[in-house]
């Protein structure tokens, strides 16, 4: 019998709030976080609409000139989470505590920046703190640095699943007796002219430039790619027996995880959705979950033309017809290595309050998505167990399990 | 420049890049053990004085600069 392990506390900065609590609400009462981008820099960019942070991090001056923005985000939410968690007191052994938070991208903004001073200012001007500020690790890092983390700090790095990666291999690290405990998530901030323009020539962002609200529209005819989003989710993950010998609060239980890979192709989904198919069945059988119990999904939906419909098929042969599917993403918009991250707090939060959040912007659901979406309005309902799923380009596949503790 | 002079301008540098309350920074203090700059730091302090002094701070004489005053010395001397 593995050890069991539950979630004790969640902390984020999103589009759509600067922590849980808004970002929760704002998810029930249907807001997107999406607007236009008005620095001078965007007039140029084919796409002019991002999801910017809801509230700037607050971290203090002198620390925030040694950390990269994704990093930021990164301690903000983990500061949450963990004091969300009540562990400060608990008198928890640093030596059992870990921690795995990811990033897609890395600190690329502070890269370029400096590149700038590079070039303008010359070879002696680029910062010393460089390094620590765009290594994928940073965020990790400085997160171990303040909760003073010494069972080992990982940055698991998968693109787009990076999030959810994170935190199986968090589960994995207590299954094994690595931790009691681990903070876990994922980061990124890219929102830049550089990553911009080049996600905009792969062709997978929505131009929606008039409407940037109603620019992320998973599953509907009108959706033409994503929207990219800025931020960090972060949960903290306990050994049950733990949590519950000094009372903690418990949100939920990570049940189980699956990690695979397509095989296929460095950016394009499998169509047929094999990868997502075959990560859904591990993590089902690593939860020792039925698949009728799995009655809602938090898609990975990013509003694309080709993933969200194979994500559906996936949906079919992994679970059946019975979920009720959502995709957070229509109001967060896309937030790459944090995605995965964000949408376990989503999901956790509605096996907690019994409330699956909705799908805005779902005018007109594609004839491919035979499936029951929570479109417009949030939707109450029991949830013994839920699915939060979470792919990247490389083909990386990540599907994880949470049920009621 | 007179030493006073350098003094608050090194004092302005230390807070932009390290925090340090300007009060703080007198002659005798040792960047690392009383003002508790560190060696990123310091490196960031050094570049931003050879450009508010206009003067060249060489690698291998940063290692000699332990107080605000050896740098205050270093600096006034290379101005003249």
């Amino acid at each position: 019998m593995s050890i069991e392990v539950v979630v004790t506390g969640l902390g984020a900065t999103t589009p759509l709030g600067g922590d849980v609590a808004s970002t929760w609400n704002a998810m029930l009462a249907g807001r997107s976080g999406v607007s236009a981008l008005t620095p001078e820099w965007a007039a140029q960019l084919p796409v002019r609409i991002a999801g910017q942070l809801a509230v700037e991090p607050t971290i203090d001056r002198v620390q925030a000139r040694r950390m990269d923005r994704s990093e930021q985000v990164a301690v903000v939410a983990a500061r949450e989470a963990w004091a969300d968690s009540g562990l400060a007191d608990a008198g928890l052994d640093p030596e059992r505590l870990g921690v795995v938070v990811g990033s897609g991208i890395g600190g690329a903004t502070t890269l370029l920046a400096q590149d700038d001073v590079l070039e303008a200012s010359g070879p002696r001007r680029v910062s010393p703190h460089t390094i620590p500020m765009l290594m994928p690790n940073g965020p990790a890092a400085w997160i171990g640095l303040e909760l003073k983390a010494k069972a080992g700090v990982h940055a698991p790095t998968s693109a787009c699943a990076t999030g959810a990666e994170s935190i199986a291999w968090a589960l994995d690290m207590i299954r094994s007796g690595r931790a009691d405990v681990v903070v876990a998530g994922g980061t990124e901030s890219v929102i830049h002219p550089l990553p911009m323009a080049a996600f905009a020539s792969m062709r997978a962002m929505s131009t929606r430039n008039d409407e940037p609200e109603k620019a992320s529209r998973p599953f509907d005819k009108g959706r033409d790619g994503f929207v990219l989003g800025e931020g960090s989710g972060v949960i903290v993950l306990e050994r049950a027996d733990r949590a519950r010998a000094r009372g903690a609060k418990v949100y939920a239980r990570l049940a189980g995880a699956g990690m695979t890979s397509d095989g296929f192709d460095i950016v394009q989904p499998d169509p047929e959705g094999w990868g997502a198919t075959r990560a859904i069945a591990m993590a089902l059988a690593d939860a020792g979950i039925a698949k009728s119990d799995v009655v809602h999904v938090n898609a990975h939906a990013t509003s694309t033309p080709v993933g969200d419909v194979a994500e559906i098929i996936a949906l079919h042969k992994a679970l059946g017809d019975h979920p009720v599917v959502t995709s957070t993403k229509s109001m967060t918009g896309h937030l790459l290595g944090a995605a995965g991250a964000i949408e376990s707090i989503a999901t956790i939060l509605a096996i907690h309050h019994g409330v699956v959040p909705p799908t805005i912007n779902l005018d007109d659901p594609d004839d491919k998505v035979d499936l029951d979406v929570a479109a417009h309005k949030a939707r109450p309902m029991e949830i013994p167990a839920a699915l939060n799923n979470s792919f990247g380009f490389g083909g990386h596949n990540a599907a994880l399990v949470f049920a009621r503790a | 420049m007179t030493r006073d002079e350098i003094v608050a301008g090194l004092a302005e540098i230390l807070e932009e890049v390290a925090g340090v309350n300007p009060d703080d920074v007198t002659e005798e203090k040792s960047f690392t053990e009383d003002l508790d700059v560190d060696s990123l730091s310091m490196v960031e302090v050094v570049v931003a004085a050879e450009e508010k002094f206009g003067v060249k701070i060489p690698d291998d004489e940063v290692q000699n600069l332990k107080t605000v005053g050896d740098a205050v010395s270093y600096i006034s001397k290379a101005q003249a």
